[in-house]
């Protein structure tokens, strides 16, 4: 591809900024076309992701594995900041994965295990059955998957996790403003 | 309407996780791409930019030792010998409010939240291609312009200043309450 070279950089500068503009680098790939000829890229991604669903569940395994090694590896010696940080990341990934690899429920527990490992004052004094719970539930949802009626308990169980977990949290941080308000903000992020 | 020729575009992917290494890879094959290239890590990704020299980087966030942010951070280096302005598409688990915020501050030029899918993605590699966005440069950030869309009813003060930007005119309450009538 293409770059553009400096004298095709244009800066017109203010009192406190700069605004760069310069021709768009990437235009040649765009190209005009008529509707007849447009094909489908997404539909053909659509299925080439249809076409790893088989995979699916492996991967899922080996997810839910390394989140389950990673609190053990905690429960044994304790929070360090390598183990918390590989337990946020294996929930992290779970959170970011699972509704993808056909768990949306797991997803919506990983999430809620994320804001507890995130927004808890004091890892240490968190109960760990408000881990455990979690981190079974996350199974249960995976290797049950066929047989739990996933709409309806799977659906409730993550509701009251997150409603346990958002209680914990909203006490824990009572008196960090700051903490409670990032805690309650929305997401706002446009979805897929 | 337009039509993306993926086939002349150079990917950079940078995920920790080789699952959804794999989904990206597939997904941007199908839409057309030849040149994926992978890393696991920041760091890594980082020397791969400079390297094959992307056209679109997309990474995730979360990573250990060096993550997604940080990546960012060391591509929007104004004075740096390789290519700043490279669009830089960020997907990603989290989507608070303050992240969100905190990717946009560090350069990133497309936000897309987990879970994928094959839409959004390619809606925002569109957006990148088709409607690139002018840089700012100012003492604190270097990066794609973070206002997206002109606020015609804007009423605060203007942040930037300097000659002709530097007061934003605003309609006296008279004003825009007759032009609501």
């Amino acid at each position: 591809m293409a770059k553009n070279s400096a004298r095709d950089i244009e800066i017109t500068a203010f009192a406190t900024h700069q605004i760069i503009t310069q021709p768009n680098p990437l235009r040649s790939v765009l190209r005009r076309v008529e509707e007849k000829d447009m094909d489908d890229p997404i539909g053909r991604a659509e299925q080439a992701l249809a076409g790893l669903a088989g995979e699916f569940k492996d991967w899922m395994a080996t997810e839910i594995n390394r989140l389950s090694a990673a609190y053990v590896a905690i429960r044994h010696d304790g929070f360090t900041k390598d183990r918390r940080d590989e337990l946020f990341r294996a929930a992290h990934d779970i959170k970011g994965d699972a509704a993808t690899f056909g768990y949306p429920a797991a997803a919506g527990i990983a999430e809620s295990l994320c804001r507890v490992i995130e927004h808890a004052p004091d890892l240490e004094k968190v109960p760990a059955e408000l881990f455990t719970h979690h981190i079974n539930a996350i199974l249960a949802i995976v290797h049950e998957n066929t047989k739990l009626d996933s709409i309806s308990v799977s659906a409730e169980l993550g509701r009251r996790l997150r409603k346990v977990a958002d209680d914990y949290l909203a006490h824990a941080n009572r008196d960090r403003p700051e903490h409670l308000e990032v805690i309650l903000a929305p997401s706002i992020a446009p979805a897929g | 309407m337009f039509r993306i020729d993926f086939n002349k575009l150079r990917f950079l992917v940078c995920d920790d996780n080789p699952h959804m290494r794999r989904i990206l890879r597939t997904l941007l094959h199908s839409f057309g791409a030849r040149e994926v290239y992978e890393a696991e890590d920041g760091a890594t990704a980082l020397e791969m930019y400079s390297h094959y020299v992307p056209d679109i980087v997309i990474t995730d966030w979360a990573m250990p030792i060096f993550d997604g942010l940080e990546l960012a951070q060391m591509i929007r280096q104004p004075e740096s010998k390789g290519n700043p302005y490279a669009p830089i598409i960020m997907l990603t688990g989290h989507s608070e409010k303050r992240r969100v915020t905190v990717a946009r501050d560090a350069g990133v030029t497309e936000f897309l939240a987990k879970p994928i899918s094959a839409k959004g993605l390619y809606q925002r590699i569109l957006n990148v291609v088709a409607s690139p966005r002018p840089f700012i440069k100012t003492k604190t950030y270097f990066g794609p312009d973070r206002r997206r869309n002109i606020n015609s009813a804007y009423m605060g003060p203007e942040r930037r200043v300097g000659e002709k930007h530097e007061v934003l005119q605003q309609p006296s309450l008279l004003d825009k309450a007759r032009s609501t009538i």
